[in-house]
């Protein structure tokens, strides 16, 4: 018996009180939605999900996965030609010098956002619901912090210096600036993606040793090797799940602030400067909030095909979909509130370049990204309050796609329009990507997507383990299909 | 391999409920040397099996520890002293601006600390053990609960425990050798 059971016991008089109180309210039983629909047992979840990439690779895949890998070679093609001549490939000039690739890297990690907010922060909520696509959003993540790292990456001009940007002694002793929020987005960015691949790591041990389990018995002994390597001998003890969930509890509680801390740092490259429309407090949670809202839209536009390809849906159910919708109308609201806190702020705060840099976002030469940003971001995702539309698959996927294509915008519009009209009118100007910006772009989707199909092809895509747990079997006391809190009530009497 | 000895006794069940009470069982009855084997973290089994708190939070601790002091230093080394940056006429260093450095850091060498914790408080990575030996072994990973006694308890006997195991609620009883 641990210290904890104390402390959950009522004392006599209060567990008398509180059955009286029961009794007399007989408080409903809220049933709560099943995670697993389809009344699927254990086994059945694993062949599921190792079924996928033990199968034999179908035809679809490399369709997909051609297409995908000469998307990419757009980027490659890109970058290469950036370097052998110079950035001034890309569109920037006076006094537009942040232009697609600052936009694309915050619209990339934005993208990643949501597999952390689905892994740690809704695992501290104590969502059940994650479990089932957590795995892939944490996937999502580490890769869409790949694309996102290519831009700043090469925007240093001399990518083979990019190292310097990191504390390491070089031939110039001389150190990074700590006061730079550059600089902070270099340990920013940098820790994400690590914490982010060692706390998608961590999720997948237990995996691993089951395909490594199962390799082994069809006598894949490369797999086996391979899957057992990273596996590190796992075996399912529960002397060993306990340090597990102890670790896993305790990199779901380092990420939720350090997703946080990301988007923060992220907007202070534009908050922590001086120009109108750039310069304001706003920025750090409305940057989070959208990062999330994009995130989100980015998950289901990728789980809904997956989801359709694999026949997932006893698994990733009309509820999922429905909490996910429910996510993007939440952070789309805010969003949404955000645009126009800001147009208060700069008419309340009463400086007339503030105002302009507004007026002037709504109804200058950039009007047009502007109202795409308002129609996708803000207008697009109110649909989501109604059940119909939440249950139309179809739709769903469309509105996500809104609502990517507005994430971009929103970060264009707070991007370009800032800098294109800065102090002196006599430097005004019109900035429009090359044709290199938008190969480059274009192909980080490719590379995206590469990724992605290698992680479905190879690596299980849905955490047997944490799945299996919310399943009313897996449920050590037998009354599995629980109410709301009543895992908490439960948890004093063990 | 002739020269294989008895490693334990592992039983089997199949249902959560069942196995859940059997390991309150085997705990009651005072078996130090065990363990049991799930297919997932069965919620509540540290208490039914009277293992303790994990470990793992100090590593954490003192990573999280490791990685802000670290911040400090390198900010101050870089910034302060060995190359002394004169920004805005502000002063060469305080904790106040690298802040946010400090504060990934702190994160970044708290989660190597839990990674590694984990694995040192598991004894992991260990490719070889007696357990990976049985048979149906990939079944703790699929759909089948073990509790397993080894020899090496003060308490065990073959056939005693054998029928402890049945009587506790046991599918089936199986011999592991190592």
């Amino acid at each position: 018996m641990s210290d904890s059971t104390a402390e959950l016991t009522l004392s006599p008089e209060a567990a008398r009180q509180r059955d009286e109180v029961l009794s007399k309210v007989k408080p409903v039983e809220v049933p709560r939605p099943e995670l697993v629909t389809g009344d699927r047992d254990f086994h059945w979840v694993t062949e599921k999900i190792c079924g996928i990439p033990e199968s034999k690779t179908p035809r679809w895949w490399w369709i997909m996965f051609v297409i995908a890998a000469m998307m990419a070679t757009f980027t490659l093609f890109g970058l290469s030609w950036l370097v052998s001549s110079g950035v001034g490939v890309w569109g920037l000039a006076n006094p537009v010098n942040w232009g697609w690739a600052i936009v694309n890297f915050v619209f990339w990690i934005g993208i990643g956002h949501a597999g952390t907010l689905i892994s740690a922060i809704l695992c501290l909520l104590r969502q059940k619901w994650r479990t089932s696509i957590n795995r892939a959003a944490e996937a999502m993540t580490i890769f869409a912090v790949v694309c996102a790292g290519l831009f700043p990456l090469f925007h240093v001009g001399r990518v083979w210096f990019a190292w310097w940007l990191f504390p390491l002694p070089n031939s110039n002793w001389i150190w990074p600036q700590f006061r730079s929020p550059l600089e902070w987005d270099v340990f920013a960015v940098s820790t994400y993606g690590t914490v982010s691949v060692l706390f998608w790591y961590m999720g997948l041990i237990p995996d691993l040793g089951t395909m490594r389990d199962r390799a082994l018995k069809g006598g894949r002994k490369i797999k086996a090797f391979a899957y057992g390597l990273f596996a590190m001998g796992w075996r399912n003890s529960n002397r060993h799940w306990r340090n597990y969930e102890m670790a896993y509890l305790l990199l779901a509680g380092l990420s939720t602030p350090l997703v946080l801390s990301v988007h923060t740092i992220v907007s202070f490259d534009f908050a922590a400067s001086n120009l109108p429309g750039w310069h304001t407090t706003i920025f750090p949670p409305y940057f989070v909030a959208g990062a999330i809202f994009s995130g989100f839209g980015m998950v289901l536009t990728l789980m809904l095909p997956v989801r359709a390809i694999y026949g997932l849906h006893d698994l990733i159910t009309q509820y999922h979909i429905d909490c996910m919708c429910k996510i993007i109308l939440a952070t789309g609201s805010m969003v949404g509130y955000a645009y126009s806190m800001e147009f208060f702020i700069a008419w309340y705060g009463a400086n007339n370049f503030e105002v302009f840099a507004f007026v002037n976002r709504a109804f200058g030469q950039y009007a047009w990204a502007y109202w795409i940003m308002i129609g996708c971001n803000v207008i697009s995702p109110q649909l989501f309050w109604f059940k119909k539309i939440r249950e139309n698959t179809w739709l769903v996927w469309i509105i996500c796609g809104f609502v990517n294509v507005g994430m971009w915008f929103e970060r264009f519009v707070i991007t370009v329009t800032s800098l294109a009209n800065d102090f002196l009118p006599s430097s005004w100007g019109y900035y429009s990507p090359t044709i290199i910006d938008i190969f480059t772009f274009f192909g980080t989707f490719g590379l995206f997507s590469v990724l992605f199909l290698l992680f479905l092809r190879f690596l299980p895509m849905m955490p047997m383990g944490e799945i299996k747990a919310v399943m009313k079997q897996g449920d050590g006391h037998g009354h599995g299909t629980g109410t709301q809190g009543q895992g908490y009530a439960e948890g004093g009497h063990h | 391999m002739s020269t294989k000895a008895t490693y334990g006794l592992l039983a089997t069940f199949s249902k959560t409920p069942e196995f859940f009470t059997a390991t309150g069982k085997v705990r009651d009855a005072g078996f130090k040397k065990w363990d049991t084997f799930t297919p997932f973290p069965v919620h509540g089994l540290d208490d039914q099996m009277g293992v303790g708190r994990s470990k793992v939070p100090i590593f954490t601790l003192c990573g999280g520890l490791f990685g802000f002091c670290l911040g400090m230093l390198i900010t101050f080394y870089m910034n302060g002293f060995d190359y002394p940056l004169i920004v805005g006429g502000k002063p060469y260093w305080s904790p106040v601006f690298p802040f946010p450095v400090m504060y990934e850091l702190t994160i970044l060498n708290a989660a190597f600390g839990t990674l590694g914790g984990m694995f040192i408080m598991n004894l992991l990575p260990r490719h070889n053990h007696p357990l990976f030996e049985y048979e149906d072994f990939i079944k703790s990973g699929d759909d089948t609960f073990f509790i397993v006694i080894e020899k090496a308890d003060p308490q065990f006997d073959l056939d005693k425990t054998k029928a402890f195991l049945t009587e506790i609620g046991a599918e089936e009883v199986h011999v592991v050798e190592a």
